[in-house]
């Protein structure tokens, strides 16, 4: 057993950052994701690892640091919460079309608009069906719990630069507040200037070498039949994300009859709501997306062979439910309860909206 | 003796006395006839040559005319979203101190879309250098009313000449910069004349011994022409700056400390 803590899932997404190596943040305080940039702040990581932090004048600018970070083939990263993120978006789409490593952090809150300040999963299009301008995706990861808060910080910047690509980690106001326990990582290194070379040599800004071919971090390509090149190399990424990446957990599905469908604290109250439905003699199991790009399209097909019906449950009007119906395509029910503007749906709820539903028809 | 070999024999590198610098690269530049940002481009690459920083450069291109600036000097580049140079070179500088970071932006990009992000950057002294190149006209848009534009200046969204009473004033930039603690070198030059061309390499040289230093932020205003935005030719454009851009903007070292 590794370093044990008890910790809220905002403090262990600055915790984690520090301890895989992360060179720097640059962020812009905003309720209920504050504490990420805190919590940096106290820990003074660059008298430790040399990490860089800086408050940001805005989301805008944070987002362009992260980029100019990213250029010089560091791992580099952001935190925000709902009207920020939407602030990032520019720079997120830059970033994919510099094909760039970067990790953002949007803990969700309600919106549209300013909103609330309380938990929400409504930016579940933006976050995985691109967000700013443009055809391009990001890897989206959505963590149930603070340890995922933790280890999906490293596994967000091993995916940014396997494909060079932003990664997000799509959390809410209920993971980034709540405290459980945590084992921490163990401490990786920051990277050499050396190994930055050998890992991103051929694209990072870091100087050019007498004689090589100079590096240039760019998105802009006046040739449209080169663009139209450049987006089928983008394309094949994400196909490539989605063969190699879904990643999804499943919880009492082996003899299950229906299905939720949740991610984040959904899947938690779901998880909740499987135990009390079974008490009552109602065979529902959770299949529990971890990926939202790329999702789970196939883990859910396969399911289709025992369920007679799916419940989407998701604190939104109605996002994610569009991908389960995408995967379903009209074999068997697929419904969505969702409860909004920051008001967390009981297991209770859950349970009854499966039996009225799903169950009634 | 025939006539080449002696062309050969002048031209021999113990008789040269000036030559292109190896930083500015050969692709052919896509400014018009007239436009400063050639010369500009040209005096960056020299200094960068002469203080052998080459491998130790980033420049941070803009969105605007310049937006292409890395197909012309032989260095790393960043190509930044409009005005936000000023974000991505506090990351590269912080990330590399050791390096020499500049960003190299229109009148547009800095005082408009970007006004805060160079604001920031210059208020925390980042140790940059920042080229501002003001020719009061965006320019690859075709020609809009920039910050920058002077009063009655007529432009594509100004046809009938800026009116300030419903636009707003153009915006002396600089001064406001050099009033900012974090900036250490704030001037204003040209570059239409040899002479001016001279002063604004030396203010360049002094501009990046700033960020061997690590003395902090140096902001380096050109005052600029903009032939086809302008609508004049290169030698009125000239005229035109002179008689209009210099008493409004006037040239010289706002601070140095």
């Amino acid at each position: 057993m590794g370093d044990v803590r008890l910790m809220k899932g905002n403090e262990v997404i600055a915790e984690a950052a520090i301890r895989c190596g992360c060179d720097g943040y640059f962020g812009y305080p905003i309720t209920p994701q504050s504490e990420v940039m805190e919590t940096l702040m106290i820990r003074k990581p660059q008298e430790e690892t040399g990490m860089v932090v800086l408050q940001a004048e805005s989301e805008v600018a944070a987002i362009n640091m992260v980029y100019g970070g990213a250029s010089c083939g560091k791992k580099v990263m952001t935190s925000s919460s709902s009207p920020g993120v939407s602030l990032k978006q520019e720079g997120i789409t830059y970033l994919a079309g510099a094909e760039l490593p970067a990790l953002i952090v949007n803990i969700v809150r309600g919106g549209p608009g300013l909103g609330t300040i309380q938990p929400a999963q409504s930016d579940y299009f933006q976050a995985v069906k691109g967000g700013g301008h443009g055809d391009y995706k990001l890897i989206v990861l959505a963590p149930a719990s603070v340890q995922e808060m933790n280890d999906f910080v490293d596994l967000s910047f091993e995916l940014a630069f396997k494909y060079l690509n932003p990664a997000m980690i799509l959390s809410d106001g209920v993971i980034g507040q709540m405290m459980e326990k945590v084992e921490l990582s163990e401490y990786k290194p920051r990277w050499t200037a050396e190994e930055i070379e050998k890992i991103s040599g051929s694209w990072a800004t870091t100087g050019k070498t007498p004689g090589a071919q100079r590096r240039i971090s760019t998105s802009l390509d006046l040739d449209s039949a080169k663009q139209e090149i450049f987006n089928h190399k983008l394309q094949a990424k994400y196909r490539a994300m989605e063969e190699n990446e879904v990643r999804f957990e499943k919880i009492a599905c082996d003899d299950a009859e229906y299905l939720f469908v949740a991610y984040g604290s959904s899947a938690r109250i779901c998880q909740k709501a499987v135990e009390q439905a079974r008490e009552k003699g109602i065979k529902v199991g959770l299949l529990r997306p971890i990926t939202l790009f790329p999702y789970p399209t196939k883990a859910i097909q396969e399911m289709l062979k025992n369920v007679k019906g799916i419940l989407a449950v998701e604190m939104s009007a109605g996002q994610m439910v569009e991908d389960v119906r995408l995967a379903v395509n009209g074999k068997v029910p697929v419904e969505h309860f969702g409860r909004y503007g920051g008001i967390i749906p009981t297991p209770e709820e859950v349970v009854e909206a499966l039996e009225q539903k799903i169950l009634g028809k | 003796m025939t006539a080449t070999t002696e062309i050969n024999k002048i031209i021999s590198k113990e008789n040269m006395v000036y030559g292109k610098t190896s930083v500015l690269l050969d692709n052919e530049m896509h400014y018009c006839p007239g436009c400063t940002h050639g010369v500009i481009h040209k005096v960056i690459a020299e200094v960068i040559d002469e203080m052998g920083i080459q491998d130790k450069t980033i420049g941070i291109s803009p969105v605007g005319c310049s937006v292409l600036a890395y197909n012309y000097l032989d260095i790393d580049w960043q190509q930044a979203a409009h005005g936000r140079a000023p974000a991505l070179a506090t990351a590269t500088s912080r990330l590399m101190p050791e390096k020499y970071v500049f960003t190299y932006q229109g009148d547009g990009d800095l005082a408009s879309i970007g006004c805060a992000e160079i604001i920031h950057a210059c208020n925390r002294g980042e140790n940059i250098v920042v080229f501002f190149v003001n020719n009061a006209i965006y320019g690859m848009t075709g020609g809009q009313m920039a910050p920058t534009t002077l009063e009655g200046q007529v432009t594509a969204t100004t046809p009938y000449g800026r009116d300030c009473a419903v636009t707003g004033f153009p915006m002396k930039i600089t001064e406001m910069i050099a009033m900012l603690p974090g900036t250490r070198f704030v001037t204003r030059q040209s570059a239409e004349t040899p002479g001016a061309v001279r002063k604004l390499k030396k203010v360049v040289q002094k501009a990046f011994e700033n960020t061997r230093e690590k003395k902090g932020l140096s902001f380096i205003e050109i005052v600029s022409t903009c032939s086809s935005g302008w609508k004049l030719s290169p030698v009125k454009s000239n005229e035109w700056m002179k008689e209009n851009m210099f008493p409004y903007y006037p040239l010289g070292t706002l601070k140095d400390e």
